[in-house]
């Protein structure tokens, strides 16, 4: 590990305005970025620690949603009562992912901007044009089979590797974020993300120093909500795919749905064309097939993970069937 | 729990020791130089360890010299097993090479160094975490319990005995890390935490083999002796014998 500078923060200006020199990192749980760090793939010189400030707890919102601090770690918000019964896919989809230990640290911020795990990123002996830009993309003709078939370029085929993220885009989220100058703003969870194109380490929409205080659950839509990953091992591994999906529906038809995607992109994938195709179908396999080719029509595959647009599509039919009590 | 009178003198004499240790660690003096103040209880323990030791201060020696940042080392008292231990710390030391190589606790296992095989498994205030993946000064005044400091007034926790009785291991390198994981499982089924094992998880789920399993799943044991580690925790949890 390189040496760095540490900073225990005790206000939100003074966390900010030391975050927001370019060699300078946050740091919550740890999990993914000390991992990073080991391995000289983060070389921060200076780590500013925000577990001191006041960022932590879940309250009710006026619009009868929760706003939940950054530091809320994942074990904390999948075991909050209220997201257990109003906002069960984001318990599902938290528990669905890491290990018990690792949900104790990683907190509800570190975990949106946790980073890929694509090999090619872990691997500094390779190109890698997220971790050394302008080097190439060494899984776009490698073994590529966990990384994105939807939204991604040819500099940069990582995929996005949480599942709370997933839920929180079903769901709608919110982030909201303060700067280093004290200005505040909200995000939706949609637009947090930046397409890779030619500049895949720039990740996310955040400036330098701009720091993820909460996220906003709006109050949960009507019809039941379904978290269904699909991986290699029963548990403790990233997705090969994963669906959330929020469905109201009366006896014969679909009245509304929701539709995102993980292990597909490089961030979580709401599908407004699955959405479409699923307001007002019947309640048939058909339905749920219709809507897997519209959400993955514009997929492209790089050889080793083109299994993964199949196996979306049958994902999205198993949760949707289960969703809907169908067959 | 009555306490034996001869458990007692030992755990005194081994305390006594700790301290000495720990006096001495703080005072820049080689385990080695003062086996003889020990008791022979502990001699046998340190001289095993005493190599660590050592190479711990030749390593905080050689990586002062390494560092030029100013500002990365660290004055940080921890609490470890209810002792109170003042360091001077590089920023860059996990929790994990803190334990082993600085306090001598090698209970606690290097496995995989990157949260993904459980051996390093922790209880920081009642939570169980992975010690490698941590840094050492983001935990002044957390309460962190190790292997060594499961046991009670001398004897094995009810959990390191369950794992004696049903020879929940193999090798026995994952253990420490399977032990604290498996005490810190029970304390959160006790809170009603779902897992992913759970159908339904707005309602708190009994503690069935699959939940067991999926709770565990962040400790990987090479030996796989998974099933009677399932049986000693599933023993722990019905109350078994202590």
């Amino acid at each position: 590990m390189k040496p760095f500078r540490y900073e225990r923060a005790n206000s939100l200006a003074s966390a900010c305005a030391s975050a927001s020199e370019p060699t300078a990192k946050f740091i919550a749980g740890g999990t993914n970025l000390l991992d990073l760090m080991k391995l000289q793939i983060e070389t921060p010189a200076h780590l500013v620690d925000i577990n001191a400030l006041p960022l932590g707890g879940i309250e009710e919102t006026a619009e009868n949603g929760l706003r939940i601090g950054a530091l809320v770690t994942n074990s904390a918000l999948a075991a909050d009562m209220s997201v257990r019964r109003r906002y069960p896919l984001l318990s599902q989809a938290i528990l669905a992912g890491a290990s018990g230990q690792l949900r104790n640290k990683a907190t509800t911020g570190g975990n949106l901007l946790q980073r890929t795990r694509c090999p090619y990123f872990y691997d500094t002996t390779k190109p890698c044009n997220k971790r050394a830009p302008g080097s190439g993309c060494a899984a776009l003709h490698g073994l590529n089979r966990m990384n994105a078939v939807l939204g991604v370029s040819d500099n940069c085929i990582a995929a996005h590797p949480s599942d709370m993220a997933v839920a929180m885009t079903a769901l709608e989220a919110r982030v909201e974020t303060i700067a280093q100058d004290g200005a505040t703003r909200t995000i939706p969870i949609d637009a947090l993300y930046r397409a890779p194109g030619d500049t895949p380490n720039i990740e996310t929409v955040l400036a330098p120093g701009e720091l993820i205080r909460s996220v906003v659950l709006p109050p949960p839509p009507a019809g039941r909500q379904i978290y269904r990953k699909v991986r290699d091992r029963a548990s403790y591994a990233f997705a090969l795919v994963s669906v959330a999906a929020i469905v109201a529906h009366d006896n014969n038809r679909v009245q509304a749905a929701r539709v995102a995607f993980g292990g597909l992109s490089y961030k979580p994938w709401r599908s407004a064309d699955a959405e479409e195709s699923l307001s007002g179908a019947t309640l048939a396999r058909a339905s749920y097939d219709a809507a897997g080719a519209a959400a993955l029509k514009i997929a492209h595959g790089y050889g080793h993970n083109d299994f993964k647009i199949p196996l979306a599509r049958r994902t999205l039919r198993a949760a949707l069937t289960e969703a809907t009590g169908t067959i | 729990m009555r306490i034996k009178p001869r458990q007692y003198l030992a755990s005194l004499i081994r305390q006594l020791d700790h301290i000495t240790v720990y006096l001495a660690l703080n005072l820049g003096i080689a385990v080695e130089k003062i086996l003889p103040f020990l008791s022979l209880l502990s001699r046998r323990h340190f001289l095993g360890t005493a190599g660590a030791v050592t190479l711990a201060m030749a390593s905080r020696q050689v990586s002062a010299e390494a560092v030029a940042e100013p500002g990365s080392r660290h004055d940080v008292v921890l609490t470890v097993n209810g002792w109170r231990r003042s360091l001077d710390l590089d920023a860059r030391v996990t929790l994990l090479d803190v334990l082993r190589e600085h306090l001598g606790l090698t209970g606690t296992k290097k496995g995989c160094d990157q949260g993904q095989c459980g051996a390093c498994t922790v209880i920081v205030n009642g939570q169980r975490i992975n010690s490698c993946l941590t840094l050492a000064v983001m935990h002044a005044g957390d309460e962190i319990t190790t292997i060594e400091g499961l046991e009670e007034g001398g004897n094995l926790h009810p959990m390191q005995a369950a794992f004696v009785r049903h020879d929940g291991l193999q090798c026995g390198y994952c253990t420490p890390g399977q032990i604290c994981s498996a005490v810190a499982l029970l304390a959160e089924h006790n809170a009603g935490w779902p897992s992913y094992a759970t159908a339904d998880v707005a309602t708190a789920p009994s503690l069935t083999d699959a939940e067991i399993a999926e709770r565990m799943s962040g400790n990987i044991c090479r030996c796989s002796a998974y099933p009677n580690i399932v049986a000693a925790i599933r023993d722990v949890a019905a109350g078994g014998r202590t």
